[in-house]
């Protein structure tokens, strides 16, 4: 069958299958199982009203436990494990003996891990902080100009293009040609410009981690700005007045009146924002491919699953992952309760 | 709130300044790749597309034409003679040469106008618009002169790299399959994932059961929950129950690791709309199966559509996904993010051709980004910030 036509016999089918099973299991509850009739009708609404909110978080739950939850507890249990195949087995067919920590002690004595969490680390200093810098000094100006509007959209802009689609934007920006040609990247050709030799800047080992981080700040840019932009036109216009009648300058009202105000929300968006990073897979994928020193953890993650069949070690690196999330995720459920209670 | 500036128009203007800055720095590298995405190899290859706009003086190779051709050579008076224009033959739009030379040694050796003495009694004359004489004693043979002009070329802008990349089916780079293989993997994975978190947000919105809260923090906890932990165990998954990869485990892929975001876009969204609405309907008797299909899902369209759109963009532009669950071995189901990357490993070099891929795969988001941006700020706005 025709790849298209399967798509949409699968919209059918999904959208046909998921309000057929809404509508018929609340009609079984209320008709057959629970009738809110006869001599029980009392006992029975309160008991179909008990357990019509199973239905409808039904398949949300079964969906969200099988993708997401069993993953996690999977993962942990296949770092544990070594994959070999069955002896005298069909191609395909594994064994998953448990191994201990020996996986991650493998992990850890690579030179290529632990340049991927020095990567990170430097990625989870630079990218949020510059981001969200960027951001607040974009919300601030533009809140402030006619045209602001427009010039917003156009820094929000590259929210919409995908990660690779950015590395090839970036990927001519930093285009290298033999010195006697005409340069045809920006970088280089400004470089020469000054007096510089042409550089090949994705292989400047610890200096191209910069460039690649440049990329994905151009891409959060715009996601920090909106979120700051709409904060700062929060902030109850009195404390700003006041600071104004007591004479203070500009940077003082920006700096001690509105950035406090709004330092929950800055902290959102750096953790948002610091999640992106830990994940970043496309942009080294890419564009180095974690060659010259620019490894990060989750392509360290794909190059052991897909390259080397290392479904172990694989496993024990997407676990050093979930522990470095770990924070971010207690912080936001915490936070998320507070607000609810 | 002019509070930074003040009265001072000074600043004023410092303000102005910076946001043009900051706006054309973030512009620039996209406008550069759009640009190459309209120039011909040779253009991309000699000058940087911040020049593709003016008039540029360019250094050109071109062949006069070829001797063994017929017609070409005429004996005029006793002398074999070619005569024709240079920047016709290139197949160029009539410009003005100001020097050239034979030889890539000496390439401003003769101004236009002037004769160049190549040997054997063989002579060219090269005039400013192009036109030249080619003359010898005895009928020539070979490939045709070369000659190296300097010249002003007015910009030029070509849609062939569009029409290779995109209508050529003999070509084995190009887009249009990888096209219809995303938007096949888009469409179901981002229909699909709104109605069941539409449901189960009202539930966690507005349905009173035990256990809600944990279910709302466990959402919470599985939004941020790495997408690299699901991928071998799904991958195992897929493989337990036959169906490998393929368009259906990206769909489910996609479908389970949008669900968090959905509902608590959706949840957030429905417990803020208004109580009274929703509890005259059930005093006037009805099910709550009725007050979610009638009242919260049309209320709650903004939502919706935010959420789409957030999908849209996350699978439109997913490479990891979709290298994991659906491309195979065959290629035959790869995405446009994929088909780039290793255009990006094959055709490192051909900027025509990634610029045009690029593109492709970018304008369908970039217009769904201006026509729905008003959509995907609230939902940012939503999910980010409580009562935004």
């Amino acid at each position: 069958m025709h790849p298209a036509l399967q798509g949409l016999l699968t919209i059918a089918l999904g959208v046909g299958g998921c309000v057929a099973y809404f509508y018929l299991s609340n009609q079984f509850l209320d008709r057959v199982l629970f009738p809110p009739r006869g001599p029980n009708a009392g006992r029975n609404i309160n008991r179909a009203n008990m357990i019509r909110p199973w239905l409808f978080l039904g398949p949300a739950l079964i969906a969200l436990g099988l993708y997401l939850a069993y993953p996690v507890v999977e993962t942990l249990r296949l770092s544990l494990t070594e994959r070999v195949p069955v002896p005298g087995g069909q191609p395909g067919e594994y064994d998953y003996n448990f191994v201990g920590f020996a996986n991650y002690a493998q992990m850890m004595d690579e030179p290529k891990f632990w340049e991927a969490m020095r990567n990170n680390f430097m990625w989870l200093l630079v990218v949020p902080a510059l981001s969200t810098a960027f951001g607040l000094l974009a919300a601030q100006l533009t809140d402030r100009i006619r045209w602001g509007n427009a010039a917003k959209s156009m820094i929000f802009m590259p929210m919409a293009i995908s990660f690779v689609g950015a590395s090839v934007i970036w990927k001519l920006v930093y285009d290298a040609r033999p010195i006697d040609q005409e340069q045809i990247g920006i970088l280089n050709a400004l470089w020469v410009g000054l007096g510089g030799e042409p550089q090949t800047w994705l292989t400047v080992p610890l200096w191209n981690n910069f460039f690649l981080m440049i990329v994905l700040v151009w891409i959060q840019t715009g996601f920090a700005m909106v979120i700051l932009s709409a904060a700062l036109r929060g902030i109850p216009e009195e404390t700003v007045e006041a600071a104004i009648v007591d004479g203070a300058n500009p940077f003082q009202i920006f700096f001690k009146i509105k950035v406090p105000q709004i330092k929950t929300t800055i902290m959102v968006v750096w953790t948002t924002i610091t999640l992106v990073v830990l994940k970043v897979f496309d942009i080294v994928f890419a564009m180095t491919n974690g060659q010259w020193q620019t490894q990060v953890l989750a392509n360290y993650m794909f190059d052991k699953l897909f390259r080397a069949n290392d479904w172990g070690v694989g496993s024990a690196s997407a676990m050093v992952i979930m522990l470095l999330v770990t924070p971010i995720l207690v912080w936001n459920v915490w936070n998320a309760r507070r607000e609810m209670r | 709130m002019d509070n930074i500036a003040g009265q001072k128009s000074g600043l004023m203007w410092a303000v102005h300044l910076s946001v043009l800055a900051l706006v054309l720095l973030w512009l620039f590298p996209t406008v550069g790749l759009f640009v190459s995405s309209f120039r011909t190899a040779d253009q991309i290859a000699t000058t940087g597309w911040w020049k593709a706009l003016t008039a540029a003086e360019q250094n050109l190779l071109i062949r006069a034409a070829d001797p063994d051709d017929e017609g070409v050579q005429q004996q005029v008076d006793g002398v074999w003679t070619i005569s024709g224009n240079l920047f016709e033959e290139d197949g160029r739009p009539p410009a003005t040469l100001s020097v050239w030379g034979t030889s890539s040694r000496e390439i401003d050796a003769y101004t236009a106008g002037e004769t160049a003495d190549l040997g054997d009694g063989e002579q060219i004359t090269v005039e400013a618009n192009g036109d030249y004489v080619l003359t010898a004693q005895e009928q020539m043979s070979g490939r045709g002169q070369r000659v190296f002009l300097t010249a002003v070329i007015a910009p030029e802008f070509t849609l062939e790299n569009y029409q290779n990349m995109l209508f050529d089916p003999k070509n084995v780079d190009g887009m249009s399959r990888a096209f219809f293989n995303t938007l096949t993997v888009t469409i179901p994975a981002t229909v699909i994932p709104i109605l069941i978190a539409a449901f189960a947000a009202y539930a966690l919105a507005w349905m009173e059961f035990p256990g809600r809260a944990l279910l709302i923090a466990a959402v919470v906890a599985l939004l941020v929950v790495p997408l690299q932990l699901a991928l071998i165990p799904l991958l195992k998954f897929h493989n337990g129950i036959g169906i490998g990869k393929g368009y259906m485990g990206v769909w489910l892929a996609h479908t389970g690791f949008g669900l968090p975001l959905a509902i608590y876009l959706l949840r957030n969204y429905m417990v803020g709309l208004p109580r009274d609405i929703i509890e005259n309907a059930k005093v006037d008797g009805a099910s709550d199966f009725q007050i979610f299909t009638k009242i919260v899902l049309p209320l709650s369209f903004p939502a919706l559509a935010s959420f789409a759109i957030f999908q849209f963009l996350w699978t439109w532009n997913d490479l990891l996904v979709a290298k994991v669950f659906l491309i195979d071995a065959t290629g035959r189901t790869s995405v446009m993010t994929n088909q780039i990357v290793e255009l990006l490993g094959t055709r490192g070099g051909n900027w025509e051709i990634l610029a045009t891929a690029a593109f492709v795969s970018i304008a369908v988001p970039l217009l769904v980004f201006f026509v729905m941006q008003r959509y995907l700020v609230r939902g940012l706005l939503a999910g980010s910030v409580k009562g935004g």
